[in-house]
C-alpha cells in the first residue's frame, strides 16, 4: 500500500531514471532509416544485425574481407561496399559497453554479450531450432528491429 | 567472355542508376541456359546437372545444402538458418532474371561449395536440371 502513498509528481521523477538505462541496454533499434541495400544483400543470408552492436572499427574490417566473410564467400561490387560500409560507420556503436572491438569482429564474442547470456547453457545454443548464438532471430524475435528486452525472450526447444 | 562481363556491368549500372530499374528483368534462366551452353561449346545435361547440385565436392555443402533437395521449396540457409526463397524457376518466376545478381550468386556459391568458380559447362548443367523441375 504503501506505494500508493507517493506522490504522482515523484512518481514521475523516478520513471525515467528507472526505464532509461534499461532501455539502452536491451533495446540497440535499427537506425531510422535503414540502407535498403543493407537488407538486400547481408539479410539474404543472415539476419539484418543492428549496426549499433559493433563499433566502426569492425564494422570496417569485416567490410574489407567479405570475400572470407566467416567461413563463406560474401564478395560484393566496389559500389555497394562502399554505400554499405558509409551507412555501417554512420549507424556504429558508440554506446559503452559495445564500444570495444570484440575478438574475431563477432557480435557474440563481445564481452557484454557472454554477460548477457551467462544463463543460457551451451547445448541450448546447439539445439536445431537455434543453430548458433549468431541467430538472435530464434529467441529475440524483434531482433531485427532492435527489441531484445528480455520479457520478449521465447527460447525455443 | 569481355563482352558477357561488360553487358553484366552496364546493366548493374544502369540498374543501380534508377530504382524503376532495379525490378526490370534482363534475362531469364532460358537465356542463362542458352548462354552458358554457348559458352561451354557443348549441350548441358539435366542428369549432371542434378548429380552435381547434390554433390559435395569434397567440402561439407552441396548446392542442395541452403537451397533443399529438389529445390522446388524455400529452403534455410546451412549455417545461418535464414529463409532463402525457392531456386527453381518454375516455382518462383523471380529467379535467374537479374544478371548481376545470377553472377554475383554463381560466384559466391561456387567457391564455397567447390572452393573455386564453376565452369560454363557446370553452370548450363544446374541451369538445365533447374529448369527441369515442374510443377
Amino acid at each position: 500500500m504503501f506505494i500508493f502513498s507517493v506522490p504522482v509528481s515523484r512518481l514521475a521523477l523516478c520513471l525515467p531514471v528507472l526505464f532509461a538505462p534499461l532501455a539502452q541496454a536491451d533495446g540497440i533499434p535499427m537506425p531510422r532509416t535503414t540502407l535498403p541495400k543493407y537488407t538486400q544483400e547481408c539479410a539474404a543470408c543472415h539476419m539484418a544485425y543492428p549496426p549499433g552492436l559493433l563499433p566502426g572499427a569492425s564494422w570496417q574490417r569485416i567490410m574489407k574481407g567479405l570475400d572470407k566473410h566467416y567461413g563463406t564467400d560474401a564478395a560484393l561490387d566496389a559500389a555497394s561496399v562502399q554505400q554499405i560500409s558509409t551507412w555501417l560507420q554512420t549507424n556504429a556503436a558508440t554506446y559503452k559497453r559495445v564500444r570495444e572491438e570484440p575478438p574475431n569482429d563477432r557480435i557474440t564474442q563481445a564481452t557484454w554479450f557472454a554477460r548477457k547470456h551467462r544463463e543460457v547453457a551451451p547445448e541450448v545454443w546447439k539445439r536445431a531450432s537455434i543453430k548458433s548464438a549468431a541467430n538472435c532471430m530464434a529467441c529475440h524475435s524483434g531482433a531485427e528491429k532492435g527489441d531484445y528486452n528480455d520479457d520478449n525472450v521465447r527460447i525455443p526447444k | 567472355m569481355k563482352h558477357v562481363q561488360l553487358s553484366a556491368a552496364l546493366v548493374w549500372l544502369v540498374a543501380a542508376g534508377s530504382p524503376l530499374a532495379v525490378q526490370a528483368a534482363d534475362t531469364s534462366a532460358a537465356a542463362q541456359l542458352a548462354q552458358w551452353q554457348t559458352q561451354a561449346g557443348a549441350p548441358a545435361s539435366v542428369e549432371r546437372g542434378k548429380v552435381f547440385f547434390a554433390a559435395r565436392h569434397g567440402g561439407d555443402l552441396s548446392c542442395a545444402s541452403c537451397h533443399g533437395a529438389p529445390p522446388t521449396a524455400p529452403a534455410k540457409h546451412a549455417s545461418t538458418g535464414k529463409s532463402i526463397d525457392t531456386l527453381a524457376p518454375a516455382f518462383n518466376p523471380a529467379r535467374f532474371t537479374d544478371t548481376a545478381k545470377v553472377n554475383k550468386w554463381f560466384t559466391r556459391n561456387c567457391k564455397d561449395v567447390l572452393a573455386r568458380e564453376c565452369s560454363a559447362i557446370e553452370k548450363a548443367d544446374v541451369l538445365a536440371y533447374l529448369a527441369s523441375l515442374k510443377p
